[in-house]
């Protein structure tokens, strides 16, 4: 099996299928259970059975089905918000990167200032004063993810920018968006492409993190961070249902970790890229 | 040195007042409306308006922002919306126990990060550096409170070792507060010892590429003296730098940690008062994050300058 005329290694085939099995839950999740999201079909917290294969809930509703319909919403919070903060990042990035001066100055100390206290603290002071709802947690976790995306572009563009190609560019007397889309942006999709894996797997471990603290995505939609929360009280009589949602947000993270690894493998990514997590 | 140390105290303090601004620029400029947020919608413009002076709302931002700081530059945090109660009050015992459970866990982590850090480094490639490399992947994908649950799974309902709630109350004797924070501190443990590991591998090995590494090895000196003796003093100064940043993200660990063990600490405090939308606390627990934070990692950069042996000579 080759992709992109690469041949994939062990690790990165067991992270492309676990990608894929994900997106397929993600995508084709309620065709494939009979039970409805909020739908009680026994006992809470009932054994694994024939009816149900990872048993029920804390409130009787079917393990498997609500894991079906989290993987939707857990899976394109972290993307839409991945997406967004993508757009912010790179294109302010590659502004200061290109215009510099002012422009480079003002974005960078602001971008300082933001990353000198941790990322969660200032997503729960926003909550708390927005509460949360899913456009404001998809908001603010992009913009606060998007200083990381800033950081990258930027030292990428810094290095693109003085090139003859641009240069080239703007002599002809191209304006700002020509440059940024069609002489920076292709030269340094490589290094972002697999950025974009790993801030997904930081996006979605936190929504996940927000959810269980109670102040992510709200019931009665099902996500997995907040289907950890809801079945915790089960872990002190020793029952499973907490971890089968806490294994599916591992497996998934580990998968794309094992795909970004193989990317970077191929495409070492250029100087002062490192990106911190 | 000693005026790079300055320059370096002085920029933290710098940072520490940038951080305020934005903390304040988040809960009071942007929009949001904490009068409406706390009377609910169905309260009356005249009672909205009242609060809003009660609050002080009515005056411009700048003003808000300086009485603020002055209250806090003086011991004076504010009080609750939700109870009234004195914030300053509530915060300091809960500030206690989290620092206690954060330095609990830093006194399990650092040495074991450090010490299998640099043994995986003498033993690069062989069978234990490569199990040690697949433990600690796995361990910095895998969520914070899933590492809780499985520690609770082991060691409460399998062993029965230890509590699987993390009660603390005053008047606890210290041994018992040790005894009841054991899980939280070895979940927190596990989730900065894989990041503190990896660094400390990455920066022996990456001095091990060095020209007079290679010449100890001419000389014919066994991998381990070399690690020992001759990497590891000028790795020194990376390693303590990786460990000062790691603990400041152990900081942050302990919100989700305190939250599965229902440890009575600031993020839980904190995480209660963003459910119940009560502004001043969020704002004061968020500045008691922020003021450790920066403060680790200020002291991280000092710590380096201090251990550099190329900077150690006066000028």
């Amino acid at each position: 099996m080759t992709i992109f005329g690469h041949r994939p290694p062990l690790s990165a085939k067991i992270g492309i299928l676990i990608v894929i099995a994900a997106l397929a839950m993600a995508i084709f999740g309620p065709w494939l259970t009979p039970y409805t999201m909020s739908q009680s079909v026994g006992d809470g917290w009932a054994p694994p059975s024939g009816q149900n294969w990872l048993g029920t809930d804390q409130d009787g509703r079917d393990m498997l089905t609500r894991l079906l319909y989290g993987a939707s919403m857990t899976i394109g919070i972290a993307a839409a918000t991945t997406v967004l903060s993508f757009f912010i990042g790179v294109t302010s990035g590659f502004t200061a990167a290109v215009v510099g001066s002012w422009a480079d100055v003002v974005l960078s100390r602001l971008v300082d200032v933001v990353l000198s206290i941790p990322q969660l603290i200032l997503a729960l002071i926003i909550l708390g004063v927005f509460g949360s709802s899913i456009p404001v947690l998809i908001l603010t976790m992009a913009i606060l993810d998007s200083t990381r995306v800033f950081r990258l572009s930027r030292a990428l563009g810094m290095n693109l920018a003085v090139l003859e190609f641009v240069e080239a560019a703007r002599m002809r007397g191209e304006g700002l968006w020509w440059v940024i889309s069609r002489e920076v942006l292709p030269n340094a999709a490589a290094p972002l492409i697999s950025e974009f894996g790993l801030r997904f797997c930081f996006n979605f471990l936190f929504i996940a993190a927000l959810s269980f603290l109670g102040i992510g995505v709200q019931p009665p939609y099902a996500d997995w961070g907040g289907m950890v929360r809801e079945n915790a009280a089960a872990i002190n009589f020793g029952m499973f249902p907490p971890l089968y949602p806490a294994l599916a947000i591992a497996t998934l993270t580990v998968g794309v970790n094992l795909v970004v690894d193989w990317l970077l493998s191929i495409d070492a990514r250029p100087s002062g890229s490192q990106a911190e997590m | 040195m000693l005026r790079l140390i300055s320059t370096r105290a002085a920029l933290g303090v710098v940072t520490l007042f940038a951080v305020s601004v934005l903390i304040f620029i988040c809960t009071q400029v942007l929009p949001g409306d904490v009068a409406s947020a706390v009377l609910g919608q169905q309260a009356t413009p005249d009672a909205l308006r009242v609060f809003r002076i009660e609050l002080g709302l009515d005056k411009p931002a700048y003003i808000r922002y300086f009485n603020w700081l002055f209250g806090v530059l003086h011991g004076d945090l504010g009080h609750a919306l939700t109870n009234q109660r004195d914030i300053l009050e509530e915060l300091r015992p809960r500030f206690a126990n989290t620092m206690f459970l954060a330095a609990y866990s830093a006194l399990i982590a650092v040495p074991l990060a450090v010490g299998l850090g640099i043994l995986s480094a003498i033993r690069e490639g062989r069978l234990s550096d490569r199990l040690i490399n697949v433990a600690t992947l796995v361990a910095i994908s895998v969520p914070e409170f899933l590492v809780g649950y499985i520690l609770i799974m082991i060691f409460t309902i399998n062993l029965g070792w230890f509590p699987s709630l993390a009660t603390v109350f005053p008047g606890m004797s210290f041994a018992e507060r040790l005894y009841v924070a054991t899980l939280p501190a070895l979940t927190l443990t596990m989730v900065v010892m894989a990041h503190m590991l990896r660094m400390t591998r990455n920066s022996v090995l990456s001095i091990m590429s060095t020209p007079y590494i290679e010449m100890a090895f001419l000389k014919g000196m066994s991998r381990a003296r070399v690690v020992t003796f001759h990497a590891l003093p000028n790795a020194a100064g990376p390693i303590i730098s990786v460990v000062a940043l790691n603990l400041a993200y152990l900081v942050v660990g302990v919100v989700v940690v305190e939250n599965v063990f229902n440890y009575p600490g600031v993020g839980q405090f904190m995480v209660d008062a963003v459910s119940k939308r009560d502004v001043p606390v969020v704002q004061a627990c968020g500045l008691a994050f922020a003021a450790v934070y920066v403060t680790l990692n200020t002291l991280a950069d000092i710590a380096a300058i201090l251990v550099n042996p190329r900077l150690r000579r006066r000028r």
